[in-house]
């Protein structure tokens, strides 16, 4: 196991933009999360959470400006800097033709890392860390529930042992009770490897209950930034009627 | 639509740089292969008896009336051989393997299987496309074998049971054996490989590169399976005309 609380690495951003067929989708965008944080990320359906995100990893590449990733600037030879990243994606991603064992090995077999009982190991360790028990390892992603599938891939990212986990929408169609398990789960994660974690939600709740800081995006460009208190009060209007609007649904 | 054959030509060398990982990714290799034999080796088998079949009954009584029925085996087998079953054969595995790759393929990349790959470091050519463009280029080769067999034998069942023709199959397999040089197979050999390959890295491409959803991906299986065919009528003139001057003997 990763020992060690400081394996987090701090995230840069710099005058990030982006456009597809000439509509921009990030504009300009310039942040700094602390290694270590906690930093979640809010806005309306289609402001460009995903797409940020995805330029993190370096999936998207940006039209201009750059992102840091531990200093390391996160290009098109991203390879070194990949192996400290992990992703856990919107519907979980993972491969259908693999089983829930395979899939969370996947990263250190391919890469042949480890010996295979020394993966196997690993691979009940990490399920066991979102609750997952042995018995579910040897089945198939179309056999899971939702949530459980999210807890896959949370596992498998967690194999990377990364220095910086993105969460692109990780309680997205779940019930609140799991929402609940999944929020706590990455706060527990973040504690015990400190990783860098950046979360995009639409839970409002969620998002006040673990972030140490939370961005608001608006058509690609950051509208409010701060501590959970701080958006709160925040003056922005859209800010005010975004979490109003949200607090009224839930 | 150059973007798109540049792209698919990058695919092509990416596909070959990976060629190394070959021996690492045997096992999938073999999953396909077995995949590709399941699907296609009972309708490469019917389809192959009716072609021969028919060749014997169209060319049987124009061949007889003139006197040389007893050429009729020479003809069907080299028709056969080295044109009939590498173009059929890579259209239907086109049809009913390579339309499977490009929808696996694209709902992988629709469900973002293929960004997860990435995000593991995995490069997906290496772990997806390599191995079934390899399984593809060897499976309809060895199709290709199987349908000539099956297609001289449906030509001289027709041959020898159609009152017209009436060529009994020991004429039939004589003038075969007479007329047929090995090169003839190789030469069908070869330009069903290269058929085989093309329909792989198109449909692989087609499958990588599928946006837009679900429809996305059923968008992209007729995309692959038309273009696939389309690339392989055109190649098949043009390997023909390049292996033309390797005939006669250059084989034997
Ligand atoms: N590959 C692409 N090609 C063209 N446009 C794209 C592409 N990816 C995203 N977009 C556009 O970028 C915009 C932002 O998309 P994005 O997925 O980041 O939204 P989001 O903030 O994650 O929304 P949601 O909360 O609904 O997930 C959208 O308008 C989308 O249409
Ligand atoms: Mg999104």
């Amino acid at each position: 196991m990763s020992d060690s609380r400081s394996t987090g690495i701090p995230l840069k951003v710099r005058n990030l933009r982006k456009s597809y067929d000439g509509r921009v989708v990030l504009q300009s965008m310039d942040l700094d999360i602390a290694a270590g944080e906690i930093f979640v990320l809010m806005g309306p359906s289609g402001s460009g959470k995903s797409v940020f995100l995805r330029h993190l990893i370096g999936l998207e590449a940006p039209d201009s400006g750059e992102i840091l990733v531990g200093g390391e600037r996160v290009g098109p030879d991203i390879d070194q800097t990949r192996h400290r990243l992990a992703m856990v994606f919107q519907g979980g991603g993972l491969l259908n033709s693999l089983t829930v064992e395979e899939n969370v090995g996947l990263y250190l077999r391919e890469h042949r890392l480890k010996a295979s009982e020394e993966i196997n190991r690993i691979v009940l360790e990490k399920l066991a860390l979102v609750r997952l028990g042995s018995d579910d390892a040897g089945k198939y992603p179309s056999e899971l529930s939702g949530g459980m599938r999210k807890r896959v891939a949370i596992a498998r990212a967690l194999v990377i042992e990364p220095q910086l986990i993105l969460y692109d929408e990780p309680t997205s169609e779940l019930d609140p009770l799991v929402s609940l398990t999944i929020g706590r789960e990455i706060v527990n994660l973040n504690r015990r490897i400190g990783a860098t974690s950046v979360v995009v939600t639409h839970h409002v709740d969620l998002a006040m209950g673990i972030a140490d800081r939370i961005a608001f995006l608006s058509e690609g460009a950051i509208v409010a930034l701060g501590t959970p208190e701080q958006i709160r009060s925040s003056p922005v209007p859209l800010v005010h009627q975004f979490l109003n609007a949200e607090f009224k649904e839930a | 639509m150059f973007r798109n054959i540049g792209e698919m030509v990058l695919l092509f060398v990416a596909t070959v740089k990976a060629l190394p990982w070959a021996c690492r990714e045997r096992r999938k290799i073999a999953e396909q292969l077995f995949d590709i034999g399941n699907a296609s080796l009972f309708m490469a088998c019917v389809l192959s008896l009716f072609i021969g079949g028919v060749l014997s009954l169209q060319s049987g009584p124009v061949l007889v009336e003139n006197g040389i029925g007893s050429a009729l085996g020479n003809l069907v087998a080299i028709a056969m051989c080295k044109e009939l079953a590498p173009v059929m054969m890579s259209i239907l595995v086109a049809g009913r393997v390579g339309s499977a790759m490009a929808a696996e393929l694209g709902s992988m990349s629709v469900y973002q299987e293929i960004d997860a790959l990435r995000t593991l470091a995995i490069n997906p050519i290496r772990f997806l496309v390599l191995p079934r463009v390899i399984a593809i280029s060897i499976a309809v080769p060895c199709l290709v074998v199987f349908s000539n067999l099956v297609g001289w034998l449906g030509g001289a069942f027709v041959a020898a049971h159609n009152d017209r023709i009436a060529v009994p199959a020991e004429t039939f397999f004589t003038s075969l054996r007479e007329g047929v040089d090995p090169g003839d197979v190789v030469n069908g050999l070869i330009k069903s490989f290269f058929f085989a390959l093309c329909a792989g890295v198109i449909c692989c491409h087609q499958g990588l590169t599928t946006q837009g959803g679900p429809r996305g991906i059923g968008r992209s299986v007729t995309k692959a399976v038309v273009n696939s065919l389309a690339l392989i009528l055109i190649l098949d003139y043009i390997l023909t005309r390049v292996l033309l001057p390797f005939d006669n003997g250059f084989f034997a």
